[in-house]
């Protein structure tokens, strides 16, 4: 009897093992599966609950005080921001988040060089807040970027990029150039081409190891932005290729690169901002967002030394500027809506320009005092208000394709490279074209 | 399993002649057919674990990326899938950023695997001597490996930085100019490799030393009896013997370079990064397909990347078991 009950005890652990090998592949199958939800962190019993907001860059939300205002006025919502310091890292994170439906902030923010692609691809996975906000209170152009062709809207915008220049009138002032607004924009008035005579004017005179421009991709950015049409035609085609704006605002980054009028650094990388703080650079194209980048990274030592004046050419144009969406992923899509509702709001905007910069998109924020006499002290006290609110008015409407972004940053890539590295600007093109192909796919 | 078998099989009680029953009889052969039964089939059933979550993370995998591989699929719509054959595949091997990518790796396997090794078979050879404190030393020397590839990356990375990085700052300080490290053809691809060296060369280094330790001392004592001096001892002892584990640690260092990834990617971080450099100049093919799929969102061609890796590695594999093949015969 010994041995039978040998044997069933070894068959039986081994169905033992058996069992907790199977469960345990099976929890490890299904352990991957499930959303691992912490047990809802964002509520708990007294109806007290936490707003997430994902964004990029600056939305100067925190320096506005608008969340702790929120709250103040919400006493049962908290609102916590989570910020990816550069946009291109921000969004493949979130068409991820958005393919596995779990990870997504209760509200997102989207560039505009990427609404395009939302709106064409992932409607469906935000809420409208077409019931919540009435479009006719923005620009004219801005709420038909984020709205579907059934007429959802999935996005409430935040600002807008009319376009400046802002100038180190310090370094003009060593080169011998005016350092008066007027003066300057005079100057340069005539369009781009001009905008590069200045440039050789400023390189002759100024000061060792300055350059007139941080970076040639940035005055293609400029270039390009001024035309209603860019990459891609009203059909939805890529035409990248034969756009007039295109070859426009390569040919001159070409002819910068050549002339050595650049200092040939990425925008916002961490060599940028060293720059800005030695200052290194006497013009940056000045987007109404930029101003509060430029700051942040020259710092306060150089505050007073910079300026703005309107940007080269006749031609309005508007680069970047963000919108609000509320995945319908997420727990408190009511709650995100009116905050996002709030948020994007003439008075929010406008607390947000006076601490930011970021030029409103929202209309009825154009007659508040803080931006219609908005001054940056930053910047010599720079009326921006005014600088700004008149290229808005004269922004033309504009094509928007779904990569847009991503062919401006593989175009902006290949001008690093004619800048930094002496790349021949038919081969940078080559590369280009190569590499945005690739983009479209 | 295989000793417990004879000990079973003399356990099993004998006969006892006619006293007993045809339904003893039976119950005992039952029983031993059970024996053997568990004896053959529960060896599988204890490495059945192993299998099952092979197939789940391994071959799973491994078979939906080729199926993603002859598909259309974008990050933007994961449930569309759009079949389209071998175009994936066509697509890569007439994109020059992939054979970029490839040469890359190789290069930077090279640069980075021929070094490593060497350098490893000498420290081994240092270490196998009597030494004071010698666990320590061995400790110390796989600290390296132990340490995140993000974090050796990063700290890498402010090292050869442009402006203000530390090397810059020694060459500056030594009369040698500035050079931009990760923008260079080949600047950028040492400053990789130093990394992977400086990572890998003490987990080798240990392998050696245990295979060194392995080779019997009477060798060695005879050797020298025979007047041979340290060099040759080395040369005509050591090495022969560690020919196996010499092939060894290149094949597992040929894998590690073929998935290349952590280091490049950071170097500079970010989205040139994720392009190996702004000319591509140190993208491994690991980072090509994170940037198709993961920057660019095109799952298909990443996917079909994917299948191009394995058909490259098998490739190495075979080349390297023909070589040890030839290796072991001249050996002997």
């Amino acid at each position: 009897m010994r041995i039978t009950r040998t044997v069933a005890g070894r068959s039986r652990r081994a169905a033992v093992l058996v069992t907790t090998g199977l469960t345990a592949s099976a929890l490890l199958l299904t352990g991957c599966s499930s959303d691992s939800d912490s047990s809802d962190e964002s509520s708990d019993a007294n109806g007290k609950i936490t707003l997430t907001v994902a964004d990029f860059g600056q939305f100067g939300y925190k320096e506005a005080g608008l969340f702790a205002k929120y709250h103040e006025l919400h006493p049962n919502i908290t609102v916590k921001e989570d910020t990816t310091a550069e946009e291109k890292n921000y969004y493949p994170k979130l068409l991820q988040q958005l393919s596995a439906g779990s990870g997504l902030a209760d509200v997102q923010g989207i560039e505009v060089g990427r609404i395009k692609e939302i709106v064409d691809t992932k409607a469906d996975q935000f809420a409208d807040l077409s019931k919540s906000i009435d479009v006719n209170d923005w620009v004219s152009w801005k709420e038909k970027q984020a709205t579907t062709k059934d007429g959802k809207v999935i996005g409430a915008g935040t600002d807008i990029g009319p376009m400046s220049l802002c100038y180190n009138s310090e370094l003009f002032k060593k080169a011998g150039l005016p350092t008066d607004r007027k003066a300057v924009a005079a100057k340069f008035a005539g369009g781009w081409e001009d905008y590069l005579k200045l440039g050789e004017e400023y390189q002759k005179n100024a000061p060792a190891g300055t350059y007139f421009m941080d970076s040639a991709s940035a005055m293609f950015n400029a270039v390009v932005s001024s035309n209603a049409k860019q990459y891609y035609d009203e059909s939805g085609k890529a035409i990248y290729k034969d756009s007039p704006s295109v070859k426009q605002g390569w040919n001159l980054a070409a002819e910068a690169a050549d002339k050595k009028l650049t200092q040939g650094l990425a925008q916002f990388g961490d060599p940028w901002k060293a720059a800005l703080r030695k200052s290194t650079m006497a013009t940056v194209v000045c987007p109404a967002w930029m101003a509060a980048q430029i700051s942040d990274a020259a710092g306060e030592g150089n505050k007073g030394k910079w300026d703005i004046t309107t940007a080269p050419g006749e031609t309005a144009s508007n680069w970047g500027g963000s919108f609000l969406g509320v995945p319908t992923a997420g727990k408190h899509v009511k709650e995100a809506g009116e905050l996002v509702k709030w948020l994007t709001a003439p008075e929010q905007q406008a607390a947000v320009f006076k601490a930011t910069g970021l030029f409103p998109s929202n209309k009825g924020a154009y007659d508040l005092a803080d931006v219609k006499t908005g001054k940056l002290p930053y910047f010599n006290d720079a009326p921006i208000g005014e600088i700004y609110a008149d290229e808005a008015k004269s922004i033309p409407e504009t094509v928007l394709g779904p990569k847009d972004a991503d062919i401006k940053d593989a175009i902006s890539t290949q001008i690093n490279n004619m800048e930094q590295r002496g790349t021949s600007p038919d081969k940078a093109w080559d590369a280009a074209v190569d590499k945005v192909d690739k983009v479209i796919g | 399993m295989a000793t417990s078998t004879p000990t079973r099989d003399a356990y099993v009680p004998p006969p006892r002649g006619s006293q007993q029953t045809p339904v003893n009889a039976r119950r005992q052969m039952w029983r031993s057919r059970l024996w053997r039964f568990d004896d053959k089939a529960s060896p599988y059933a204890y490495i059945a674990p192993f299998f099952l979550v092979f197939g789940a993370f391994g071959l799973y995998p491994l078979i939906y990326t080729g199926w993603i591989a002859l598909h259309r699929v974008e990050m933007t719509g994961l449930d569309q899938m759009e079949w389209v054959g071998w175009d994936n595949f066509d697509r890569i091997l007439h994109d020059a950023e992939f054979w970029t990518a490839v040469t890359n790796t190789f290069v930077i396997g090279v640069i980075s695997t021929v070094p490593q090794l060497l350098v490893a078979l000498g420290l081994a050879h240092l270490l196998n001597y009597k030494l004071r404190a010698s666990t320590f030393w061995r400790t110390v020397i796989l600290t390296p490996y132990a340490t995140s590839v993000a974090s050796a990356a990063l700290v890498f990375a402010l090292v050869f930085r442009a402006d203000g990085g530390l090397l810059n700052w020694v060459l500056h300080f030594v009369g040698l100019g500035h050079t931009n490290w990760a923008n260079g053809e080949w600047t950028s691809k040492i400053a990789i490799s130093v990394i992977v060296i400086w990572r890998w060369t003490g987990y080798n280094t240990l392998i050696y030393l245990a295979a060194m330790q392995a080779v019997p001392s009477d060798l060695y004592e005879a050797a020298s009896l025979d007047g041979a001096s340290r060099w040759q001892q080395f040369r005509k002892v050591t090495i022969p013997s560690l020919r196996p584990t010499i092939l060894f640690t290149i094949v597992i260092s040929t894998i590690g370079a073929m998935q290349l990834f952590g280091e490049p990617l950071l170097l500079e971080g970010g989205a040139i990064g994720a392009t190996g450099g702004t000319e591509n100049q140190y993208e491994t093919l690991s980072v090509y397909l994170y940037n198709y799929g993961w920057h660019l969102g095109h799952l298909g061609p990443a996917a079909a990347v994917a299948w191009a890796m394995l058909a490259l590695l098998l490739i190495i594999a075979a080349v390297n078991w023909l070589i040890g093949r030839f290796v072991r015969k001249s050996a002997v």
